[in-house]
């Protein structure tokens, strides 16, 4: 049998995606803005009353402990997971076929897997000025005591909904839909000219 | 003005969508009393104070809530979840 070749994806933002330094950079550069790309995107949700079987589902396939609490995740540079909503949680995995991991662990007692690998961009910022730049865009609280590392948060910039995972201490992960990621991705370009930016 | 959702924390309310008078009380669907029916659709309290209303998060959670907000100062006195069952610790 022949070996099963997925395609490769392609990037919603290579029209607009420029590696390079850019902006007021002069001075040094403030922010890196990257896509991580990673290989799945899921989003689980668990039906009311079954959220600690769905945590324990999550931590049996990944090896990821979620902490208890609103908005509680956990990033280890190749997976991460994250509360976004009562009962629900995004979990990213660099490869792909998370999902098939899942489908026995997640029975239909339990709750819903949605494979969002395909529909969600995910756009990095990292730097010094990761949360000036942020705060530009998102009317919460970045700062870390408020909003500690592996947490995740649910808002949006002008109706493009985001979630955002802190995933370092001057680094977050926001993930957009595919389909408004271009548009999200100029404008974060934009802000982030006055600090100086490097896109990797 | 702020809304304090429960899983969230406080956000501004751009971030929310009224949903309505949370006050009403629908007939059971079978339901043949038209009084009934009529004072569902049309009858408001509208209270110059104390109100309850549902909101939703729709640009966070997006989970529907139970709000009392005050429509005179616009202050809002307390926030839970329109659905019980999903027991979240607040962050606020």
């Amino acid at each position: 049998m022949a070996e099963h070749q997925l395609p490769e994806r392609q990037s919603p933002l290579e029209p607009e995606y420029h590696p390079g330094s850019h902006g007021n950079f002069e001075h040094g550069v403030d922010v890196i803005l990257s896509e991580t790309r990673p290989g799945s995107i899921l989003q689980l949700a668990a039906w009311p009353g079954e959220e600690k079987r769905l945590i324990e589902a999550i931590r049996k396939v990944t090896g990821l402990g979620l902490p208890d609490g609103a908005g509680g995740g956990v990033s280890n540079g190749v997976r991460a997971a994250f509360g976004f909503a009562p009962g629900k949680f995004t979990v990213v995995d660099e490869a792909e076929g998370l999902a098939a991991a899942f489908a026995g662990a997640i029975t239909p007692a339990i709750g819903t897997l949605t494979d969002l690998s395909h529909g969600r961009t995910p756009i990095r910022i990292a730097g010094p000025k990761a949360e000036w730049v942020m705060a530009k865009f998102f009317a919460i609280d970045f700062a870390l005591p408020a909003f500690p590392l592996g947490a995740g948060r649910s808002t949006n910039h002008h109706d493009i909904f985001a979630q955002i995972q802190r995933s370092g201490a001057d680094q977050f992960d926001i993930y957009v839909f595919r389909s408004f990621a271009r548009s999200f991705w100029k404008a974060l370009c934009h802000a982030s000219e006055e600090v100086g930016y490097e896109v990797h | 003005m702020l809304i304090t959702c429960p899983y969230c924390g406080p956000r501004d309310v751009i971030e929310f969508t009224y949903q309505g008078d949370g006050n009403r009380k629908r007939p059971q669907p079978a339901s043949q009393d038209l009084d009934a029916w009529n004072a569902y659709v049309y009858d408001r309290l509208n209270p110059a104070g104390d109100h309850n209303e549902i909101w939703q998060h729709s640009g966070g959670c997006r989970a529907h809530l139970r709000v009392v907000r005050n429509t005179l100062t616009h202050e809002i006195l307390s926030t839970a979840f329109a659905r019980g069952g999903h027991k979240t610790e607040s962050r606020s």
